[in-house]
């Protein structure tokens, strides 16, 4: 018993982790259809901004209980230095071009990205562990888990409640929505397409950014890290369904707790099965488990 | 229409690699012989790009083909280079026919997500496969070539004169096979599948067909990178070997059979320069130039030359 209260605790943990590092990319999926390859970048460069500005913000001796600030501060910062840069320098110019261009060309982006990030921050590990520690842990069924924890699952739930509230009840979300499904003719209803898509790309990207700030504390920050985060972001919103919200969290649930039963029950199947359950969705329901057929366009 | 020259030309470089290589020194050797490995799986992609797809996941192949090159010499020690290269061949194209079936009905990106999730199921196995040592892969001894095992100073030369002699074979039959109806049909679909279909061809016919080449192209090239390196590791099966894949066969477009392997010849060279020079800067040098290629230069390297010979 109590190791299925484990199970569904490491579940819920990893679930709010993977949602809130791949539902930027479902978001810039369903809007510009782009799949983003610096996505893990963001992660990346939020990871290593949230790392170091909280490094040095404890290093002051500045109060700890406002690192958490620290850490949001250091995702937005770096997301609005590099997002509109990507956006408006580079990817606006490539929106008519085909859909695997642009995945190589995001691609391409991910690898000049990815040593830059070398060249400012060096490649020595960065550590930020004091706001995980902070919390403290609490108990499920004898086991400890860290307090900290539960701030991800509550970025998961409010990010992802944040934005459904805001795509279904808010005028930007609801001229968003028409601009997903047609750009054309939201376009000559007088919507600023050009804008929508520079905030997308900008918010999407802070959410990877957040991700991987939050994600800091309670890892060592070394170079690489955007690139596993990439392939499981992909597993996650392929398995729910390009460009959904709720799929991107079904998703995430999905493979949270797959590979929450198998390190529990079958480790050596960790990796394995997460994309297994990738290739199975693909092989039979090509569009994700959240997706309405679209028509074939000649 | 000029005489096809592509035979020539490849037999031409048959005879440099075996001459030149005499005063070759070991090292450029190997860097050659890798760059023969790898311009086999660019061309496999080289047949995809042709019609259009994407394989974000090539990198399975590559990594099955040096996996049953290095299952031959450790459990059966088996170390002749063919009989690896065979092996590679064999298992990848039957992993590839398999696969195809599936793999051929897709399109654009979804074709790149599948063949990523298969690699990366590929990846997740071995690593977690302590038989097969882990992350840590495992060593194979060094070539024999039919039973014979070379004195050290000639093995680079033997290894690099036989990577050349199956990879430009291979070319040689692609070039073939891309004159044939059959091939030609890639730029067919490319441009418009439903015409194809309409034309009494099928479509996903054609590129299961390719599908498989590709898979055994990027067997034999996997295979002859495990016993020319020495070593293997799940690594090989990882995502960023898919993209090196990728960098190469756009590098070199798709004008000519040749041209993945002058794609895999300058990505070997970079890699070893810009690793030397500067570490911490190789991949943004990559990035930049996939990214200039793609916008400048959408048909690869190869069509300077093209533009000029119309010119």
């Amino acid at each position: 018993m109590d190791q299925i209260l484990a199970v569904i605790a490491d579940g819920i943990i990893y679930s709010a982790w993977l949602f809130i590092a791949a539902v930027g990319l479902t978001l810039i999926y369903g809007v510009m259809k782009i799949i983003n390859v610096t996505h893990g970048s963001f992660y990346a460069l939020g990871a290593y901004a949230g790392a170091s500005l909280t490094g040095a913000w404890i290093a002051r001796g500045l109060p700890v209980e406002w690192s958490y600030a620290v850490l949001a501060a250091g995702a937005l910062a770096v997301t609005l230095v590099v997002a509109p840069l990507i956006e408006r320098g580079i990817l606006r110019f490539m929106y008519a071009r085909d859909e695997v261009v642009i995945l190589l060309i995001t691609y391409a982006l991910f690898l000049i990205l990815e040593d830059t990030i070398k060249l400012i921050w060096g490649v020595n590990p960065y550590f930020a562990a004091e706001p995980y520690a902070l919390l403290g842990s609490f108990e499920v069924g004898g086991l400890p888990y860290p307090t900290y924890n539960l701030i991800l699952v509550a970025l998961a739930v409010i990010s992802g409640g944040g934005l459904a509230w805001m795509l279904q009840s808010t005028r930007v979300g609801k001229l968003l929505v028409s601009v997903i499904h047609d750009p054309e003719v939201s376009r000559a209803m007088g919507i600023n397409v050009d804008r929508y898509y520079m905030v997308t790309f900008a918010f999407g990207s802070l959410l990877a950014a957040l991700g991987g700030s939050f994600t800091a504390p309670t890892v060592s920050v070394v170079p690489g890290l955007g690139v596993e985060i990439i392939v499981l972001s992909f597993a996650v919103v392929v398995i729910g369904g390009l460009g959904s919200l709720p799929g991107a969290a079904l998703g995430a649930l999905i493979v949270g707790v797959v590979r929450s039963v198998c390190v529990h029950y079958a480790p050596e199947l960790e990796l394995f099965v997460i994309y297994f359950v990738m290739a199975m969705v693909l092989a039979f329901r090509p569009r994700g488990l959240f997706s309405l057929a679209e028509p074939r366009k000649i | 229409m000029t005489r096809d020259r592509i035979p020539l030309v490849l037999l031409a470089i048959f005879l440099v690699v075996a001459l030149a290589g005499l005063w070759t020194p070991p090292w450029a050797l190997f860097i050659l012989t890798i760059a023969f490995a790898k311009g086999l799986v660019a061309l496999g992609l080289m047949l995809f790009l042709r019609a259009g797809l994407v394989s974000f996941g090539q990198a399975l192949y590559y990594c099955a083909g040096a996996y049953a090159a290095g299952a031959l010499g450790r459990y059966l020690g088996v170390s002749d280079i063919f009989l690896m290269m065979a092996a590679g061949a064999a298992v990848a194209g039957l992993l590839g026919f398999i696969l195809g079936f599936l793999l051929a009905k897709y399109r654009g990106i979804f074709f790149g997500l599948l063949s990523l999730a298969l690699s990366m199921i590929l990846y997740g196995l071995l690593v977690k496969n302590e038989a097969l040592g882990s992350t840590d892969g495992f060593n194979i001894r060094p070539s024999t070539l039919f039973g014979v095992r070379p004195d050290l100073e000639w093995l680079r030369y033997l290894v690099a004169l036989s990577a050349a002699a199956v990879a430009l074979g291979a070319a040689a039959l692609v070039h073939r096979y891309l004159g044939t109806p059959l091939g030609r049909l890639a730029p067919a679909i490319k441009d418009n599948e439903i015409r194809v279909e309409y034309m009494g061809a099928s479509a996903r016919h054609a590129i299961h067909v390719k599908y498989v080449i590709a898979a055994v192209l990027a067997g034999i090239g996997g295979a002859l990178a495990a016993t020319t390196v020495g070593h293997i590791d799940p690594d090989m099966a990882y995502w960023t070997t898919s993209g090196e894949f990728i960098f190469m066969a756009i590098l070199a477009g798709t004008g000519s059979v040749v041209a993945p392997f002058a794609g895999a010849l300058i990505f070997a060279v970079i890699h070893t320069t810009a690793y030397d020079l500067s570490p911490n800067t190789w991949q943004m040098f990559l990035g930049t130039s996939l990214l200039l290629l793609i916008v400048f230069l959408p048909e690869g390297l190869w069509s300077l030359f093209r533009r000029r010979r119309a010119g």
